[in-house]
């Protein structure tokens, strides 16, 4: 049963493997070309679409910083099960269902749900806000990660809760901006990006645009894709001719994706929140990289409400997701891949999450991905 | 019993309450008491003095009616799956109520009578039971446990130990359907369309294959929980053989991919509940997709893949699966709780 490999997809991948070709040979430079995709949506769509083996040996495509769980610093997952644990409150958690399982210094959420804290996977910032108005004598604390793809969301909620006065529901923030690390990358000297696979999502938001400054600024073409295998190699093709040609732009091969982005909703991103910097992990702290929430809209901060203690950033051990991150090793040249991480018990957090590289890595035996240096 | 409309710990105790509930309620909706030792503890059942399929299985799910079905139809689909599946058709049925302080009686009355419903379509027997009651909060609502007997089909011979190099794998339909619907229920998600769970009876379309196969039908199963993918790594497992699947002949419910690609999900994974995989003789692939298309749950049915071969010495086996754009990837067992991503 082994199927011809269709036909379109074909064509899309002989144009990549000439293109690929005229690169390395216009450059002189050896190979292989990397392309770092940055969200963790398309790592998924990569591993579980087998593109990887299509694409020839001289391009490599490497996961970069987009997936929310996974540069979420270790210090936030502690703070959080102190909350759960600690506090006297004894506030219900509601997180995103990918949180769940991300291991801290003492455990995980999920652990301390089976010890008797009060964790609860919501689906969206306004469903915490829905289950504080029900449970109207607890308080709730939302766990609000991720790019600028949740942010609007954890706005809106901040500003409902303030609207309807919702007196027990508050926010721990960790939202990030996804240029600012796309940026750090790129001042690191050990790993080679020759352009940016952009993400989808975010890019609703931002418009494709965002991404001139990085295009410019580094000299490194940024193409916005949709999320399934077309989309996928039409940006790969397009960042190869742009290297053919030696130009560096900012463009989209995803027609959802606007020049602009959604204006309104970073107007609520500017409404709601302050920029800051932020811990990321395997990347450190980055300036103004962070969302916090301003002043005027501090008693909906978790931090202040619950007086949270900061707890000290620390690297897990054996843990190589911050390599993993910033694309300077794939998954499987971790010690501890598939040893003593595994989805099951996982070490890391890019073991967890359901957009991590290693969970793609281990779910979709992309064993063929290679390494970068 | 008429004026009491929410369970309470009474009606465990055995008593009066108890007799009530079960002639009330229960009986009523699973046949009435002239069933076979409905009010004994015992069904004592004539051995035909053929092989008998026996099998067990408990049903927890919450919320407890969901779009497509509810946890008593799912209690007796489930059982006389798995009975069907070993290739036996159904005879009896034990079905034992574990029910929350608390539950309203007009849902019981819903889940008993549409337990009943399906068990009559079905043609199964629901010849005893058992009833208790737990304090409110010790469980969510209620839980059901059944028992099933079957009688094994004549040429019925089914086992990993059948399975051999060039068997096709066939799949009757669409996945992913009871998952997803229940977990749209469970988090107030809607979609373009309707989303039902599959939940359904397999018995019909089993049986026929069994009769229309023979010896050339070599295994099957049931993907629940854990979807085909865990069936799949179950089969390679218990077969020492691997197995090559094709992503785009497997049969699609276009809402069911669409809900799965909003929660981040693998569709491979997720539960079915009227879902068959049958492993069959090369030369009789296409008569199994022809006998199980003729049953409405079946219609979708599809060959998907087949063995490979034997797995390499020292090696666990694998299953691969080339993809809709004909890459290839692992289908691996998924390790418990899947969880919705983030954006």
């Amino acid at each position: 049963m082994t199927r011809a490999v269709d036909t379109e997809i074909r064509r899309q991948c002989d144009r990549i493997d000439r293109l690929c070709r005229q690169v390395l040979e216009s450059s002189g430079s050896a190979g292989p070309i990397q392309i770092m995709e940055v969200c963790g949506t398309h790592t998924m769509c990569i591993a579980r679409s087998g593109l990887a083996g299509l694409l020839p040996d001289d391009l490599k495509l490497i996961s970069g910083p987009g997936c929310p769980v996974c540069v979420t610093d270790q210090s936030y997952i502690d703070r959080a099960m102190h909350l759960a644990l600690e506090c006297k409150q004894r506030p219900i958690v509601a997180t995103y269902g990918d949180m769940v399982r991300v291991p801290g210094s003492g455990g995980s959420l999920g652990e301390a749900r089976a010890a008797g804290a009060r964790v609860e996977v919501v689906y969206s910032a306004d469903q915490a806000v829905e289950l504080a108005l029900d449970r109207g004598d607890t308080e709730v604390v939302f766990l609000a990660v991720g790019f600028e793809t949740t942010a609007p969301g954890a706005a809106m909620a901040v500003l409902r809760a303030r609207r309807e006065n919702v007196p027990n529901f508050s926010l721990m923030t960790a939202q990030k901006f996804i240029l600012p690390a796309m940026e750090a990358l790129l001042s690191q000297d050990d790993v080679r990006i020759d352009g940016f696979l952009c993400p989808g999502h975010v890019s609703v938001i931002l418009g494709w645009k965002a991404y001139e400054q990085i295009a410019e600024k580094y000299a490194r073409p940024c193409v916005v894709a949709g999320f399934d295998a077309p989309q996928v190699l039409a940006a790969v093709e397009a960042i190869l001719a742009q290297l053919v040609s030696g130009r560096a732009e900012a463009t989209s091969v995803y027609p959802s994706v606007a020049a602009e982005g959604n204006r309104r909703a970073m107007e609520l991103l500017d409404e709601v929140f302050v920029t800051s910097e932020a811990s990321w992990r395997g990347l450190g702290v980055i300036p103004e990289s962070g969302m916090e929430l301003r002043e005027a809209f501090g008693r909906f901060d978790a931090a202040v409400r619950f007086d949270l203690p900061d707890f000290p950033s620390r690297e897990i051990p054996g843990c190589r997701c911050g390599d993993v991150i910033c694309g300077r090793l794939h998954p499987t040249g971790c010690g501890l891949f598939g040893k003593q991480c595994t989805p099951r018990r996982a070490v890391g957090p890019c073991m967890v999450s359901s957009e991590g590289a290693c969970a793609a890595a281990y779910k979709y035996g992309l064993h063929d991905r290679g390494p970068m240096q | 019993m008429s004026d009491t409309t929410h369970i309470q710990l009474a009606h465990g105790g055995g008593g009066q309450l108890t007799t009530e509930l079960i002639e009330q309620v229960i009986l009523p909706a699973l046949g009435g008491p002239q069933q076979a030792g409905a009010l004994t503890d015992s069904a004592v059942l004539t051995s035909p003095g053929k092989r008998l399929a026996l099998t067990t299985d408990s049903y927890v799910v919450h919320p407890l009616e969901f779009p497509g079905g509810d946890i008593g139809t799912l209690a007796i689909c489930g059982t006389v799956n798995d009975l069907a599946v070993a290739g036996a058709r159904p005879t009896a049925m034990t079905m034992a109520l574990i029910i929350s302080e608390g539950l309203d009686i007009s849902l019981l009355k819903r889940i008993v009578e549409s337990a009943g419903r399906t068990a009559a379509e079905v043609g199964v027997a629901v010849v005893t039971g058992d009833t208790k009651v737990v304090p409110g909060g010790a469980l969510d609502g209620m839980m059901i446990n059944t028992a099933g007997l079957g009688e094994v089909l004549d040429g019925a011979n089914l086992g990993f130990n059948q399975v051999s190099t060039g068997d096709s794998v066939v799949l009757s339909g669409p996945l992913g359907e009871h998952g997803l619907a229940v977990m749209a229920r469970r988090k107030g998600l809607r979609f373009s369309s309707d989303l039902l769970s599959d939940c359904a009876s397999l018995s019909e379309p089993a049986a026929a294959l069994v009769e229309a196969l023979g010896g050339d039908l070599h295994f099957m199963r049931d993907p629940t929980r854990g979807g085909l993918a865990a069936t799949l790594a179950d089969l390679a497992e218990g077969s020492a053989h691997d197995i090559e699947i094709d992503e785009a002949s497997i049969p699609v419910n276009p809402t069911a991919l669409g809900a799965a690609e909003i929660l981040g999900l693998d569709l491979l994974t997720v539960a079915n509940e009227g879902k068959l995989v049958a492993v069959v003789a090369a030369e009789a692939s296409d008569q199994a997709v022809e006998v199980l298309r003729k049953y409405q749950v079946a219609r979708q049915a599809a060959r998907i893949g087949h063995i490979t071969g034997p797995a390499e010495t020292g090696q666990p086996p694998l299953v691969e699966m080339i993809t809709s754009i004909g890459g290839r990837r692992i289908v691996q067992m998924p390790y418990g709780e899947e969880l919705p991503r983030i954006c």
